[in-house]
């Protein structure tokens, strides 16, 4: 396993969609590998952040929020 | 606000609990339900359409028109699913429909694509993993995070959306976007790497800022 094999399996590897062995084989090199530890743990977060991202939203604007509630009550309500 | 920012941090389990009273509310014709439904996912459904389009007024529309669609789909939508899921859905089809219909009319967006470099290993020198410790994630952090995405091309943006921001199976994303999961893999990994790329700047800089 060299630090070309971490670049292109990390996104299985974050994913758990490799074989054990393999993670073995990936846990076994980052070990020892000072950019390699670094690489692994900034891919994790990456996704970590984007994943929190998606769960966190910001609040809408509040024009927008307005804009659509009118157009639901126009739209969409019973009369 | 508050209200409907803890409802957001719940977990999906808690949050389907809490949603399908509404929805058979709303279902019975109690409009005050389903407007508590819009208020609770809104957020949700604008910044997906957000990221996705890249473009505010498309992302109101298509706020409106999912609202509507589920609005009038309600008795379609079958419990097995979050709530939360099934509007995603509905949003991500008006997005893909959206995006058709802008291409027709040459509308291309005019930011900058990132530069994609899968093939070396980036000469690391900082880890900066632990650097955002905050347990609620900073606005400035979030709003650029929306700025990288923005970044990305069309076919890896919508793959990075769907699956780390979203939280679809490769299997989902394959299906809706009609591309092979092989495909959605290797355009995930090259959002993903440069996604890191411009996060290492970004973190690189803010330390540097700080001393
Ligand atoms: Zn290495």
């Amino acid at each position: 396993m060299k630090c070309t094999d971490i670049l292109e399996k990390i996104s299985d590897y974050l994913d758990k969609e490799l074989d054990p062995d393999i993670c073995k084989e990936i846990e076994n090199h980052i070990h020892d590998c000072e950019p390699c530890i670094a690489f692994v743990n900034t891919m994790r977060k990456t996704v970590e952040l984007f994943n929190k991202a998606g769960r966190e939203p910001a609040p809408v604007p509040e024009h927008v929020s307005d804009k659509l509630m009118n157009f639901l009550k126009k739209n969409a309500k019973p009369e | 606000m508050e209200k409907a920012e803890k409802g957001l941090n719940s977990s999906e389990r808690d949050g389907e609990d809490r949603d399908t009273p509404l929805v058979e509310r709303a279902l019975a014709g109690d409009f005050a339900a389903f407007e508590q439904l819009v208020k609770k996912h809104q957020a949700r459904v604008f910044y997906h359409a957000m990221k996705f389009l890249n473009r505010q007024e498309d992302a109101e529309d298509i706020l409106q028109e999912t609202f509507l669609h589920a609005f009038k789909g309600l008795s379609s939508f079958r419990g097995d699913a979050l709530f939360l899921t099934w509007l995603l859905k509905i949003a991500t089809n008006n997005c893909l429909m959206r995006l058709r219909k802008n291409k027709k009319m040459d509308l291309i967006s005019l930011d900058k694509p990132v530069e994609i470099n899968g093939s070396e290993l980036p000469r690391e020198i900082m880890d900066w993993s632990q650097n955002p410790s905050d347990q609620r994630m900073e606005s400035e952090t979030r709003e650029y995070l929306d700025k990288a995405i923005a970044r990305l091309p069309e076919d890896k943006r919508i793959v990075l959306l769907l699956k780390d921001v979203e939280g679809f199976s490769n299997q989902e994303i394959s299906q809706t976007l009609g591309m092979s999961v092989a495909a959605v893999k290797s355009r995930l990994h090259r959002a993903r790497l440069a996604m890191r790329d411009l996060l290492s700047h970004y973190f690189e800089e803010r330390e540097i800022n700080k001393k």
